[in-house]
């Protein structure tokens, strides 16, 4: 696969917690790209507001990895629609991912806290 | 990736146009639900989702050889942007191919005749045997070009099989096909049984030859013929096996032909015919060399099992030596030589690329030659880097509205150095297909009438990577400078309009300084090639001593006669008689070596009974010969019919000869005797005659001590007789000789030359040097005025404004002529001298390729920069005579 570039730091992070996102809403089934934006805000209580614009880029790129495969479908409003479903390469990289998640979160949150009690002790 | 989304791209994205539409329907459908009125909805969606083309963009980029593409983009860009400055382009190319033609065409002879390996399996388990002789030299005959070896040598050679496992011999030798009459040179090959199948050469018809044809006695003889001699001269034939060859009147069947890439072991020549060594005794019957320990033709090679090399190898042979040597000793040698012969060492050196005398003579001016072009070529890329540096600021507004509608400076960059290396690339490919044209050409210059080189000049990987190379290089030469500086320049300053004042200060700077460049670059080629044409010039008007113009030179071959040796002086005689009664002939004189063409026969002499350290050259020749070659008697006699065999021995001796050995320069009456070995009879011969000193063998030799001894007392005859004639202008005298040669016997083959062409044949290499290098250097002095007239008159245009207000407040035209002038003058002397200081360091690359000239004589380098500052004075005059000519009137309301 060709690169685009290096993206900054931030630019990967968003990128990836998109794909992640994206992968983690697919684990309750197949759903199509309004279904997943809808799902993704909603059980996020809005915290993460997912562009529209950017999650057509992230499904192909994800469908490109071989993570979710696609196909058109009808929606449940009866309207045509292209169908996610995550991939047993999907699902091992989601769990892959959630792990990677979760040892950071922690290690970050070890690293944040004392700081916080050393506050005080610095003149 | 799906790779549906290159080749079907509308039905690609077609199909992203409907998800993104399916998007919006349901964003539209859960808006609605929400409550709001459907043109409220629409708007909502679509604001969410934001540009669907954009996002198809996004998508279709992703992942993709998005790179590679625009490239591509910018290529066919800079195609049309090449085709409407159609001038530009085409000069741009133009010089692009010549030069790189050029540097391509000498890089591919080098390639040949030096980095290519033989075009045999293994070439690099090939070994030469030489003999180190540790400078005393080895004595007795050289045939051929590659003397090395003599056949006694081989046939011990062969028999360490421990050391040269598979050993193998050849020699390189003209063998002549005519039966009579003119002569038919071609190039002949001596080749030991081994030498096809060590080298592991297949056959393109019949069978090569083998270990069973070269035995002592050759019964049946055969002949190997090359490829191309087979298509040259039978037309392919496959009936030509079996056919009968006749080298020098001895018939040999034609066993077969040799594949078509191997043309023999001698890098740039190409064999004809090749016979078995074996064959040498019947062809040269009671002369043979096969017995001969003192006749140095043959070349001793080896494959050596894998992993063995030339180096570890050496001193095992140079171990061995003293058991071969003393074996091999000649009985001819005096005590001395065979005292030396004793003491030589065998060495062996790698053979990959085999032996080649191209190489040895050509190598050094080919890789001069390549630095030369090489040194054109980078200051015609000066000029183009002119012309992109002008062009850049022609196009400075569409470069400013690129980057203010948010182009990158890298992609407007990448746009700028992709049209530079489309030129280079144009160029290079065009210059690759000229390289083969030149390269013929160039080969076809360093021929002479006997000797026409044969080079396989391939397109190769390495030739390919060169002329890659050379578009790389040329094309940042000149483009990726001028495209950075546009690139640089901030829009708003080339937006604003009217004329650039204080950013065009850099720019001009860079073209000063190339112009700096280019006249420094030129004064080295200039000088260069000078030094060349003078040594042409000394060695053409080189005196030698002799009136060569009008002398002919006819050598007979009558081996096929059978002349008794007894009858030989009177049948010499009455030929003599014959060739001179030729109406034109005005003298003729029989000569046993040929002045000047590069023979050599020299020899110690006894005087008061001591051996010389010098060793004087010897010549054998008619009475004739001084009235020939007009050389004047200075005191006593020539030769006459009086000194016969019985006689006492006479000699005529130059000048120089008579300093070396008696301290006067005419010795008379004086008496030496020949070093030769104990037991022969030793005459002594006495100085009848004293002529003035002539060269020998080569116009760039000293005038050397030379003796003359008379014809008519020779003891030994060969069927060889090379004689000199003395000819009036005009006179068409090949046909007469022949004719004449045909009376006296049909069998006997002529060759006819003059003098003066084995004297051009033997300049081949400083004329090429010459012509080239002037040819390049006069190119370059252009190329630099041509640079420097552009930025004069850039310079004119720019300063039109200064100039008109200057002319305008008065200042004389006169003035401004000379303001110009010195403008260009201080660059064009800033150039020379670090041009000059350039040749000093560089010039003495050359010294061993000259003749009566200092790598660094001062006059000549005054002369090259005078001839370069009067170019570069003309080519500004132009443009500084225009500014003083400005009206200023027009200058000013331009503004």
């Amino acid at each position: 696969m060709g690169k685009r570039g290096t993206p900054t730091l931030q630019e990967d992070f968003l990128q990836g917690t998109l794909d992640v996102l994206i992968l983690r809403t697919l684990v309750l089934g197949p759903a199509h790209g309004h279904t997943i934006a809808s799902v993704i805000e909603h059980s996020s209580e809005d915290v993460l507001r997912v562009e529209h614009g950017s999650l057509y880029p992230a499904l192909h790129r994800l469908e490109d990895r071989g993570w979710i495969a696609s196909e058109w479908g009808v929606s449940d409003n009866n309207r045509k629609a292209r169908f996610y479903k995550l991939t047993r390469a999907g699902r091992r990289e989601l769990a892959d991912q959630t792990s990677r998640w979760e040892t950071m979160a922690r290690a970050v949150t070890r690293i944040l806290r004392p700081a916080v009690g050393a506050k005080g002790s610095r003149p | 990736m799906s790779w549906r989304r290159y080749f079907r791209r509308a039905a690609w994205d077609a199909e992203r146009r409907a998800e993104l539409d399916a998007h919006i329907a349901h964003e539209i459908d859960d808006n609605i639900a929400r409550g709001m009125s459907l043109a409220a909805a629409r708007t909502a969606a679509h604001r969410k989702l934001g540009n669907p083309a954009l996002i198809r963009e996004d998508i279709y980029r992703m992942n993709t050889i998005r790179w590679l593409e625009s490239v591509w983009q910018d290529a066919r860009y800079a195609a049309r942007v090449l085709r409407r400055s159609r001038a530009f382009a085409v000069v741009a190319i133009l010089s692009l191919t010549l030069g790189i033609g050029a540097n391509t065409a000498i890089f591919g002879l080098i390639e040949a005749v030096r980095l290519r390996t033989l075009p045999v399996p293994h070439p690099e388990t090939l070994v030469a045997v030489n003999v180190d002789s540790h400078g005393w030299g080895r004595t007795g005959e050289f045939v051929g070009r590659f003397g090395r070896m003599t056949n006694p040598l081989w046939e011990r050679l062969r028999t360490e099989r421990d050391l040269l496992p598979q050993p193998f011999a050849w020699g390189v030798q003209q063998f002549d096909l005519a039966d009579g009459g003119e002569s038919q040179p071609v190039d002949g090959l001596w080749v030991s049984g081994e030498f096809f199948d060590t080298l592991g050469v297949r056959p393109a018809a019949g069978r090569l030859i083998r270990h069973d044809d070269d035995s002592r006695g050759c019964p049946t003889p055969v002949a190997v013929l090359s490829h191309g001699f087979w298509q040259r001269q039978y037309g392919g034939a496959p009936d030509a096996v079996g056919r009968t060859l006749r080298v020098y009147g001895v018939p040999m069947t034609i066993a077969g032909v040799s594949e078509p890439r191997f043309t023999g072991l001698d890098v740039g020549r190409n064999f004809d015919v090749a016979i078995p060594l074996c064959a040498e005794a019947v062809v040269r019957g009671n002369r043979s060399r096969l017995n001969r320990a003192d006749s140095w033709w043959l070349v001793v090679m080896a494959r050596l099992a894998p992993g063995v090399t030339a180096e570890a190898l050496s001193p095992k042979l140079a171990a061995r030596s003293a058991t071969v040597f003393a074996a091999t000793a000649p009985a001819t040698y005096t005590t001395t030589d065979k005292e030396h012969y004793l003491q030589f060492t065998l060495t062996a050196a790698g053979a990959a690329r085999g032996v080649s005398g191209l190489r040895t003579n050509y190598e050094q001016p080919l890789w001069l030659l390549l630095g030369i072009a090489g040194a054109v070529l980078v200051i015609a890329c000066g000029n183009l880097a002119n012309l992109m540096l002008a062009r850049a600021r022609a196009r400075e507004r569409e470069i400013a509205v690129r980057l203010a509608i948010g182009a990158s400076r890298g992609r407007v960059l990448r746009q700028l150095v992709v049209e530079s290396v489309l030129l280079s690339a144009v160029g290079a490919v065009l210059g690759a297909a000229l390289a083969g044209v030149l390269g013929r050409a160039l080969v076809a210059l360093i021929g002479t009438p006997g000797t026409t080189y044969f080079v396989d000049l391939e397109l190769n990987w390495r030739v390919l990577g060169f002329v890659g190379l050379l578009a790389l290089v040329t094309s940042a030469l000149f483009g990726v400078l001028p495209a950075v500086r546009a690139a640089r320049t901030p829009p708003r300053a080339m937006l604003s309009g009217g004329r650039g004042t204080s950013e065009g200060r850099e720019r001009v700077l860079a073209r000063r300084l190339l112009v700096v460049g280019q006249v420094a670059l030129s004064l080295v080629l200039l000088v260069g090639a000078l030094l060349f044409v003078v040594t042409l010039r000394n060695l053409q008007a080189a005196d030698t001593g002799m009136q060569t113009a009008g002398v002919v030179v006819a050598e007979f071959d009558s081996r096929r006669s059978q002349i008794a040796d007894e009858r030989r002086p009177e049948f010499e005689r009455q030929f003599m008689q014959r060739l001179a009664a030729i109406p034109g002939v005005e003298a003729v004189s029989p000569v046993a070596i040929v002045p000047m063409n590069g023979n050599t026969w020299n020899d110690a002499i006894v005087v008061d009974g001591k051996p010389s350290q010098i060793y004087p050259n010897i010549n054998r020749v008619g009475p004739a010969f001084f009235d020939v070659l007009g050389i004047p008697l200075v005191a006593g006699r020539l030769f006459t019919v009086q000194d016969t065999p019985s006689a006492p021995r006479v000699a005529i001796v130059n000048e120089a000869f008579g300093r070396a050995f008696y301290n006067t320069p005419t010795p008379l009456n004086q008496e030496f005797r020949f070093d030769v070995p104990a037991g022969e009879p030793n005459p002594p011969y006495q100085i009848v005659g004293v002529v003035r000193n002539t060269k020998y063998s080569d116009s760039r030799d000293e005038f050397g001590p030379l003796v003359f001894l008379a014809d008519s007392q020779a003891t030994r005859w060969t069927v060889f007789l090379s004689t000199v004639l003395r000819t009036r202008p005009g006179a068409a005298l090949t046909p007469a000789l022949i004719a004449a040669t045909r009376e006296v016997d049909p069998r006997i083959v002529v060759s006819v030359q003059t003098i003066e062409s084995q004297m051009q044949g033997a300049l081949v290499r400083e004329r090429l040097m010459a012509t080239l290098s002037g040819f390049f250097g006069a190119l370059a002095s252009l190329l630099a005025a041509v640079g420097l007239y552009g930025l004069m008159a850039y310079l004119v245009a720019r300063r039109r404004f200064e100039i008109g207000l200057r002319l305008a407040l008065g200042a004389e035209p006169r003035r401004v002529l000379s303001m110009m002038i010195r403008e260009s003058a201080v660059l064009v002397v800033i150039g020379l001298v670090i041009g000059a200081g350039l040749a000093w360091l560089t010039t003495g690359w050359a010294a061993t390729l000259l003749f009566g000239l200092e790598p660094k004589d001062p006059v000549l380098f005054a002369s090259a920069a005078l001839a370069l500052a009067a170019m570069a004075l003309a080519a500004s005059f132009i443009p500084a005579l225009r500014a003083s000519r400005l009206d200023p009137t027009t200058a000013l309301r331009a503004e």
